[in-house]
């Protein structure tokens, strides 16, 4: 303070240190302790990215850690696939788009600059990721792919908006649904029927694992929490029963059990390969804690819905397929996309308890090889598993935590 | 509408068939006789193919010989697996209870730090939730193991030796423990608390009668101590550190390394959901509490744990139990890594020729049985702490 009574003014950048950092003694002391912490971990997070690690064992076995013995013959049907999803992720967002458009909801499609950027600060981190698998990728291939999988998604999600806006009679909105249901359906037969999905590996099973898992338990999910919620009171007994004993359970004791034992409850022809079994069990699990979610979608539907519902004359089973579940189902997405994420990054389970090849087990065997022996690599190796895990989880958290936003403000 | 109609409506001429009530019980029925089916005959194959295989369908493998040794414990060859099994269980339980304590405590602080006003230190805190949340459990444990234990920690020769209070190789961390019977020490812990918890209450009766300050927490902490410091001496214990004793260490307590990666693995990913849970609690307080406990002056430190926090956990406590029943489930992931935990003497005794059918219902209903007990608690301490509106 100056002898004339005026603040001096200081500059911003030492006002905000001491608001930020420095408040009080205490404060000193741990930002003094904590950034000493934060400066040694990120000294030794770059030593690592950049001197000590070696990072040869990814290069070498990208292919390995990515889809596993996956047949080399049959690989270019993996990357039609891939091109084809994401052209009708494409599509599908743009026909989602339209229909917006169309009932009012949003003005225009255009693409305004700060739109794009917005859309590029969202996929910079799996966009990075990308980046680096491709430089890490040693054949042409892989960047083909990546290119036409970019162009057939802007062409998909440049031709959307025009289906979408269309206005169709039932006949041409069922074939569109039918014909955008059945496009992954198409694809997935394309791969599996040149090689069964047990030999798949990889980071492509944990995907695959989850997403079969997420779209089985659905249905599964949805009766549960109906049974739960049901007046009568044996169904709910039922209902009530399988979600609290399935819930009491570890998933991981679920998988050994399944791998085990499986054969014992039922006949060797519904006893099959060790992948179904996965997804069978992964299914069954996560069905319990979805119809949880759900029971908590049903409940934040306000009565009057129902009511209206029921003066209007719809018959029950309209009343929950009209009214009540698509409210429901709304209300609790983030949550869902929360099990989404947790059901992926429970996958790894698999391949402990089962002996899958998934990205986990191969980063565990991938030191035991003969080049790489007795160099203590499983470092670099579950760092990288990790990496690809966290990419993912990451981002659907983040567009989930997006998306809550958006449904919270939304046209409620 | 004719009156007619609605007159007969109400009568009893209603066909059975279209009768709601019975419909709704027929429906019920099918629902059920389709579910005892399926049971029955998954039951049915089960019984056929352990026949046809001659495998008992009983429990009578408990009484036979385990054939294994469980490391760091007594257990001999020829103990029957029931011991083995009781052993696991005890493991589960070791380091689920240890794991819940150490995940709390840093859940809380992790939590507290993300609503800091020191930028550092919640930036900090974001980076730690963000980056371990959306990585796999079984990653951790592990690189626990693997990576940590056995990778970053240095041969017994060149151990760290922490003040000679610890020692630290990748055979595992040596910390200094006592000497005599534990459940001794635990009874002695149980009498201070109850000793403890009868003198706050004493304190807190005084202080509404007299007004004077209760101080409860310091009268109860200090009787703990005494009862503590007395039942120590009384009973002859004594303290032990561990020492170098050329290739293994001697004295005090070993922890194993797959004990010592499940633990940190653990509650390094349930903290950092607690921590979440936490923030959201804190930030679900009602802003008026901190500011009028900043109106009567509190400290930071007061307004905390006087003001803030006791309402936030009473907000925390049912998804915080739920993280508690997370972790002891996931406690059965120490059998990637060959800690003898329910999970892996299950899978040993199987290996072992024990019917695995069931062994692993055994293990289920055992988990099953951890989870209620736990939920029951949860639930007690939810009910005794919600807030009783009129």
């Amino acid at each position: 303070m100056s002898a004339t009574g005026a603040p001096t003014r200081r500059p911003a950048a030492l006002v905000w240190l001491r608001r930020n950092l420095f408040r009080s003694p205490l404060d000193s002391l741990l930002t003094i302790v904590f950034g000493a912490v934060s400066i040694w971990l990120i000294y030794k997070t770059l030593s690592f990215i950049f001197i000590t690690g070696r990072w040869e064992i990814i290069r070498v076995n990208l292919r390995l850690l990515m889809i596993g013995r996956f047949p080399e013959a049959h690989v270019l049907r993996l990357a039609i696939t891939v091109v084809g999803l994401a052209g009708w992720g494409g599509l599908l967002a743009g026909f989602i788009r339209g229909r917006q458009i169309r009932s009012g909801r949003v003005a225009d499609d255009r693409f305004t600059l700060s739109r794009v950027l917005d859309i590029a600060v969202r996929l910079s981190i799996p966009a990075l990721l990308v980046l680096l698998l491709l430089t890490l990728a040693q054949t042409p291939g892989p960047w083909i792919m990546t290119g036409a999988a970019v162009v057939a998604a802007i062409i998909g999600r440049a031709v959307g908006p025009f289906l979408g806006r269309h206005t169709f009679g039932p006949a041409g909105a069922a074939v569109i649904a039918s014909v955008l249901a059945a496009v992954p359906v198409a694809l997935y037969f394309y791969v599996v029927t040149a090689v069964g999905f047990d030999d798949w590996g990889g980071f492509m099973l944990n995907l695959f694992l989850a997403l079969c898992s997420i779209v089985l338990c659905f249905p599964l999910g949805v009766l549960l929490a109906l049974g739960r919620r049901s007046a009568l009171p044996l169904v709910k007994l039922v209902s009530t029963a399988y979600i609290e004993l399935i819930r009491g359970a570890p998933l991981f004791v679920l998988l050994l059990l399944a791998n085990v034992a499986l054969g014992f409850f039922v006949p060797d022809t519904l006893a099959p390969s060790t992948s179904t079994r996965a997804i069978v069990v992964f299914t069954l699990f996560t069905a319990a804690y979805m119809a949880e979610i759900i029971r908590g979608g049903l409940q934040s539907v306000p009565r009057g819905q129902l009511e209206a519902a029921k003066a209007v004359g719809l018959s029950p089973v309209r009343q929950m397929g009209y009214i009540v579940l698509p409210q429901a189902l709304r209300n609790v997405i983030p949550a869902q996309i929360g099990q989404l994420i947790s059901l992926f990054k429970d996958t790894t389970l698999a391949g402990i308890a089962m002996g899958l090849f998934e990205l986990l087990n191969v980063a565990g065997a991938l030191p035991a090889q003969a080049d790489f022996r007795g160099q203590g690599l499983i470092g670099e190796t579950i760092t990288f598993a990790a990496l690809m895990f966290w990419v993912v989880s990451y981002t659907m958290s983040r567009e989930s935590q997006r998306l809550e936003k958006r449904l919270g403000v939304g046209d409620r | 509408m004719r009156g007619k109609l609605v007159t007969g409506a109400t009568s009893a001429r209603v066909p059975f068939w279209r009768d709601v009530r019975v419909l709704q019980w027929v429906l019920q029925l099918v629902v059920v006789a389709l579910v005892v089916a399926f049971i029955l005959w998954l039951y049915g194959n089960y019984v056929d193919n352990s026949a046809e295989q001659n495998i008992p369908t009983d429990f009578g493998f408990l009484d036979n010989p385990a054939n294994f040794q469980i490391t760091g414990n007594s257990l001999s060859q020829s103990a029957p697996v029931s011991d083995a099994i009781y052993e696991g269980l005890l493991n589960t339980l070791r380091v689920s209870v240890a794991g819940i304590i150490a995940a709390t405590i840093l859940g809380t602080l992790v939590g507290i730090a993300r609503l800091s006003n020191n930028w550092l230190l919640r930036k900090l805190a974001t980076v730690y939730v963000e980056a371990v949340r959306n990585v796999p459990l079984a990653l951790f444990v592990v690189a626990g193991l693997l990576v940590v234990v056995l990778g970053v920690f240095p041969t017994i020769q060149d151990a760290w030796d922490l003040a000679g209070l610890s020692i630290i190789s990748n055979r595992g961390v040596a910390v200094p423990w006592f000497d005599g019977s534990g459940s001794g020490l635990l009874l002695i812990g149980l009498v201070g608390i109850i000793l403890a918890w009868a003198v706050a209450r004493w304190r807190r009766s005084v202080s509404d009668r007299t007004g004077v300050l209760p101080r409860s927490g310091l009268w109860g902490g200090a009787l703990f101590l005494l009862v503590l410091i007395v039942g120590w001496f009384a009973l002859g214990y004594s303290w032990s550190l561990p020492e170098i004793d050329g290739r293994q260490t001697t004295g005090g307590m070993r922890i194993d390394p797959s004990f010592f990666a499940l633990f940190f693995a653990l509650v390094i990913y349930t903290a950092s959901h607690i921590a979440e849970i936490v923030r959201g609690s804190i930030q679900a307080v009602p802003k008026g509490q901190g500011e009028a406990a900043d109106a009567v002056a509190l400290s930071g430190f007061q307004r905390m744990w006087y003001v803030i926090l006791p309402q936030a956990f009473r907000i925390a406590i049912p998804p915080v139990g739920n993280q508690y029943l997370n972790l002891t489930k996931n406690s059965s992931l120490g059998a990637a890594i060959g800690f003898y935990d329910l999970t892996l003497v299950a899978q040993t005794t199987v290996g072992n020729g024990s019917p695995a059918v069931p062994v692993f219902a055994l293990t289920m209903i055992i988990y099953i049985g951890i989870s209620l007990v736990t939920s029951v608690i949860v639930n007690i301490a939810n009910r005794r702490f919600t807030l009783v509106e009129r």
